[in-house]
């Protein structure tokens, strides 16, 4: 059987739509087994069917969602049959991003998103008509490429960063990608308005205290994630500086 | 004028060495500092420029630092950092009532240096301190944090790299406040310019 075709139902009863059934989806015809192959070519809502225009959604925003995902280079290109499952399986999907506390655990989730299609030879070829490009030789540029991979998503620097969405769904074409270290390596780090800003890791993002300073997973050049630290190194610096200060005086009174 | 003795108590590679440490060890404090705060510094030099500049730097202090280290061991340099029991605390102290307060009060310098002690307690615990520790520390998390992949993933449930990062710079930190103090204490002399001469000619003036 085409391995396709059979689902992770581990994988099902632990996602997002566990509590339904398949038929709540799917025609009813599926209830009898082997199923009929032509049931195949029947027309499945769209998960704005369901998501779209209802209020217990709504803190989900679906509909930004699509808008942005309008602008991206995934629907330039493909249209309508670049479809939300090709990304999220409607199967399988957790709200990682929203549940998760470590960091890594999103950034992985989020990443075999694109990896599912981008590395992967004949998922590529089939939606895109041509090879997919070497990521690795791609992201050559990068320092520390694996560390990077690890830590931060894809979209992180190909999406147009929103404030006011949880993901931005705006994925840019290759030439717009972000390339300039600073964006992220500085205290206005663009990862507070990205990564860091889910309300459960929010807290390592803002605090400076002991708990969260050590709690931290990453390290991140450039981005204070000690303000402790920062200030202690201050104070001491100027209090360094006045003693030579008075000493100096001293010696200048004393002409020695 | 008194009848000074003169010293030779700065063989050239120590000058050199010395020399080029310095400058290693500054480039890499502002590097250091541009990278850690990111000041917009990049408009002046790039953040990737500042991050090539700080490798490379490290690299060469890393370099240098063998060639003090081994300069003290095979020669007679190295004499001049062995601590001895007696007065443990009570030297190191002396010296420092001397600077703050002896100095002043027309007290004479406790540890007047001459061929046998080219340091005085006080500086000597603070060189070994320096150069013994902290610089290894500075070294040895700075090519770390060259090869990131190196460093063990979870330091209990720490990330291994910011335990890293965090123990090198402030080490970095603490030997650029060692660097400020270092300057600082070489213009007390018998004029302010007197002991920065002698490491760019090697001779010290005994008075």
């Amino acid at each position: 059987m085409n391995p396709y075709y059979i689902l992770d139902t581990v994988a099902m009863t632990a996602g997002v739509h566990k509590q339904f059934d398949c038929t709540d989806c799917h025609s009813s015809e599926y209830g009898s087994y082997p199923h009929l192959a032509n049931l195949k070519l029947e027309p499945l809502s769209t998960c704005l069917d369901c998501h779209g225009g209802d209020e217990s959604f709504a803190k989900y925003q679906f509909e930004r969602i699509d808008e942005e995902f309008k602008k991206s280079v995934h629907y330039k290109v493909y249209g309508d049959n670049f479809s939300c499952s090709k990304c999220h399986s409607q199967h399988t999907y957790k709200a990682t991003a929203r549940t998760s506390d470590n960091v890594l655990e999103i950034v992985d989730y989020s990443n075999k998103m694109c990896l599912s299609c981008h590395n992967d030879m004949k998922k590529f070829k089939m939606v895109s008509g041509h090879d997919n490009p070497k990521l690795v030789q791609v992201h050559d540029w990068l320092p520390n490429q694996e560390l990077h991979f690890q830590h931060v998503r894809c979209i992180e620097c190909h999406t147009e960063v929103l404030d006011s969405l949880m993901v931005s769904h705006d994925i840019l074409s290759k030439d717009k990608a972000l390339r300039k270290c600073v964006e992220c390596h500085s205290a206005n780090s663009r990862l507070k308005a990205s990564l860091y800003k889910y309300q459960n890791l929010q807290k390592r993002a803002e605090n400076g205290d002991l708990n969260t300073v050590l709690a931290n997973e990453s390290y991140i050049i450039g981005t204070h994630q000690s303000p402790i630290l920062k200030l202690a190194s201050i104070v001491i610096f100027l209090l360094t500086l006045v003693g030579i200060v008075i000493h100096s005086v001293f010696r200048i009174l004393k002409k020695k | 004028m008194s009848a000074t003795e003169k010293i030779y108590f700065y063989p050239v590679w120590l000058r050199i060495w010395h020399g080029f440490n310095a400058l290693g060890i500054i480039a890499l404090i502002f590097t250091g500092i541009s990278m850690q705060s990111s000041i917009e510094s990049a408009q002046v030099v790039g953040f990737n420029m500042v991050v090539n500049i700080h490798n490379i730097a490290g690299v060469g202090v890393t370099l240098s630092y063998f060639v003090y280290f081994i300069g003290n061991m095979i020669t007679p340099n190295g004499k001049y950092y062995i601590i001895k029991p007696q007065g443990f605390l009570k030297k190191p102290m002396k010296q420092a009532v001397y600077y703050a307060w002896g100095m002043f009060h027309g007290m004479k310098a406790p540890f007047p240096i001459s061929e046998k002690r080219k340091f005085n307690p006080l500086q000597k615990y603070i060189y070994i301190i320096v150069m013994y520790m902290a610089v290894p520390i500075v070294i040895i998390t700075g090519i770390a944090l060259l090869f990131p992949e190196i460093i063990i993933e979870k330091v209990y449930t720490f990330s291994g790299v910011f335990v890293t990062a965090i123990l090198h710079s402030s080490m970095g930190f603490f030997i650029s406040i060692f660097l400020v103090i270092h300057i600082y204490i070489a213009s007390i002399g018998k004029s302010p310019l007197e002991n920065f001469k002698s490491i760019i000619n090697g001779w010290h003036h005994v008075h």
